[in-house]
């Protein structure tokens, strides 16, 4: 991982920015309505946000660890709980990540069962219980969105290494390709045809067998609820959010490259391998900085997301625009 | 009494709900900042409800003057100037938000945003005709410029033109962007000459064929 460079540990200045900003805001609003009457500046951290699925409904599973980071191995601040599970980019429900959460509340993880077969020896279908009996281990990793703001959360799961090397991949095996659950009558979404659906995403095998790779069952040492892609989702931190594939029915090994959804719907804009990069830009927009949520000011985006160390040996020629498209 | 404040209203309903949609978005985002619910994301939602906010007054705004030709509805000509100040009101505040609430009025980011954001220049030009507008938006202004007023008023059409280029070049999903393009295509295409004529033709049978079968008693 990145060695935590002194200067970058700065909680304190996070949490004292955090509430300058709040005050800026409340300055900005507060001038623009030219009202003093704007009531109290001070926004009341105990305020609910818009949805907020009672962690009763869905009980710590006993396989999972519980919570134990406070931080990045940057120094960088958990996410909260409330942000990453009310603010979600999850197009099968809908495209307003504040409205995911509410859509989904009702979407139906048990029971579950993921295909894994393909350019394999030993194809097949597991249980999400078989699942859960591969060791689950806390991650805390960066979440960077395509669409310039990130977050950082600590998720449960174990890699995907362990499940690939179950099922005996043949040496014709290139590419990973998985799939989402499609079912239109729980995913609102599904029902609209501008999107080739389901959802479909891809990884080179030896990126797929890299020890960051994971495959989520849970977060902040609960059971992941359905708008953060439960029952089991993939996460890749070291490439765009939208790579990070959500409730996954359907795992194949293949020979050819898949294409994703994205590279489907806008093969201009989106290319197989998504990796961050400061350096290039979406064509229409910059990646050069982001918006961490809760924080005020933007920050430098890193290569690779801050996961140089342990991913660049995959893309020896930084130059190669492909990787980073 | 009644009466009166009944009178009082009919002249004034249209000018009532203008300033009370104009205003709203703005107390929309008071009030939730003062409850506390801009905790995720308060930058995104600014903008977000600013930039829109200041889209559909836009679009309510080009509206006026087909509605009023196609209707006879000649009331809704005068809420045009209320319609475009508040639009750019709310163009302004999306303004102030990217430079100062997101970008914290640091140069040098904003100077990469512009040139690497292709988005922000639709985005600008369109402001900077919404301010245009507003500066000659008196009067006086409009007496002074005599005839090209009108002509510069125009520019309306392509401020809301470049608003939705601006909005369809940051999003991922062109939806709804799309949506307001076809509204603001619509609104162009009453303006063809042929449209107009036809619709006037239209209009003219009607009041015929009503006039014929509801003549007026003597």
């Amino acid at each position: 991982m990145v060695k935590i460079n002194p200067s970058e540990i700065t909680p304190e200045e996070i949490y004292l920015s955090r509430r300058r900003f709040m005050k800026g805001v409340g300055a900005f609003v507060a001038s623009s309505l030219i009202l003093a009457a704007c009531g109290s500046p001070e926004p009341t951290p105990t305020a609910a946000p818009a949805v907020v699925t009672s962690p009763t409904v869905t009980p710590a599973s006993p396989a999972l660890p519980p919570l134990r980071a406070i931080a990045d191995e940057q120094g960088a601040d958990l996410t909260t709980y409330e942000a990453i599970t009310n603010y979600c980019n999850f197009y099968e429900f809908t495209t307003r990540k504040d409205g995911v959460a509410e859509l989904a509340q009702d979407f139906r993880t048990s029971p579950w069962t993921v295909q894994v077969g393909g350019l394999v020896h030993k194809p097949r279908t597991f249980g999400l219980e078989d699942l859960l009996k591969f060791t689950q281990e806390e991650r805390v990793y960066r979440l960077r969105c395509v669409e310039a703001w990130s977050m950082v959360i600590p998720w449960v799961g174990f890699p995907i290494a362990r499940l690939l090397t179950e099922v005996e991949p043949m040496s014709q095996a290139k590419y990973v390709r998985f799939e989402t659950l499609y079912d239109p009558e729980q995913m609102p979404g599904q029902s609209s045809a501008f999107y080739n659906w389901p959802y479909v995403e891809g990884l080179r095998m030896d990126e797929a067998m890299n020890d960051l790779a994971i495959l989520a069952t849970g977060l902040y040492g609960k059971t992941l609820l359905p708008q953060n892609g439960a029952p089991l989702r993939l996460v890749v931190p070291w490439k765009y959010g939208f790579k990070s594939i959500k409730s996954i029915v359907k795992i194949d090994l293949v020979d050819e490259m898949p294409t994703s959804l994205w590279m489907a719907a806008s093969p201009r804009e989106y290319g197989f391998y998504a990796n961050v990069n400061p350096e290039v830009p979406h064509p229409r927009w910059s990646q050069a900085t982001e918006r961490r949520i809760g924080q005020s000011s933007r920050i430098e985006t890193l290569l690779f997301n801050g996961y140089t160390e342990e991913v660049a040996h995959l893309y020896p020629d930084l130059s190669n625009r492909e990787w980073f498209f | 009494m009644v009466l009166l404040g009944l009178k009082w209203l009919g002249a004034r309903w249209l000018r009532i709900l203008v300033h009370a949609g104009g205003l709203l978005p703005l107390a929309w985002i008071a009030w939730r900042y003062s409850q506390g619910l801009f905790l995720i994301d308060p930058v995104r939602e600014i903008t977000a409800v600013t930039g829109r906010t200041a889209l559909v007054l836009l679009t309510v705004m080009l509206a006026c003057t087909p509605i009023s030709a196609i209707f006879g509805w000649k009331q809704v000509l005068r809420v045009r100037r209320a319609l475009g100040l508040y639009a750019f009101l709310y163009a302004s505040l999306h303004f102030a938000t990217f430079v100062w609430l997101d970008y914290g009025f640091d140069l040098e980011l904003l100077v990469g945003a512009v040139l690497a954001q292709r988005y922000v220049v639709p985005g600008l030009v369109s402001g900077l005709i919404l301010l245009a507008l507003a500066i000659t938006s008196t009067r006086g202004w409009q007496q002074r410029l005599g005839r090209s007023w009108k002509r510069l008023h125009r520019l309306a059409y392509l401020a809301g033109i470049l608003a939705v280029v601006h909005f369809a070049w940051l999003v991922k999903d062109i939806r709804v962007p799309l949506r307001y393009g076809a509204v603001l295509a619509l609104l162009l295409i009453l303006h063809l000459p042929r449209i107009q004529a036809a619709l006037h033709r239209a209009r003219s049978w009607l009041r015929h064929r009503l006039t014929a079968a509801f003549p007026p008693s003597l």
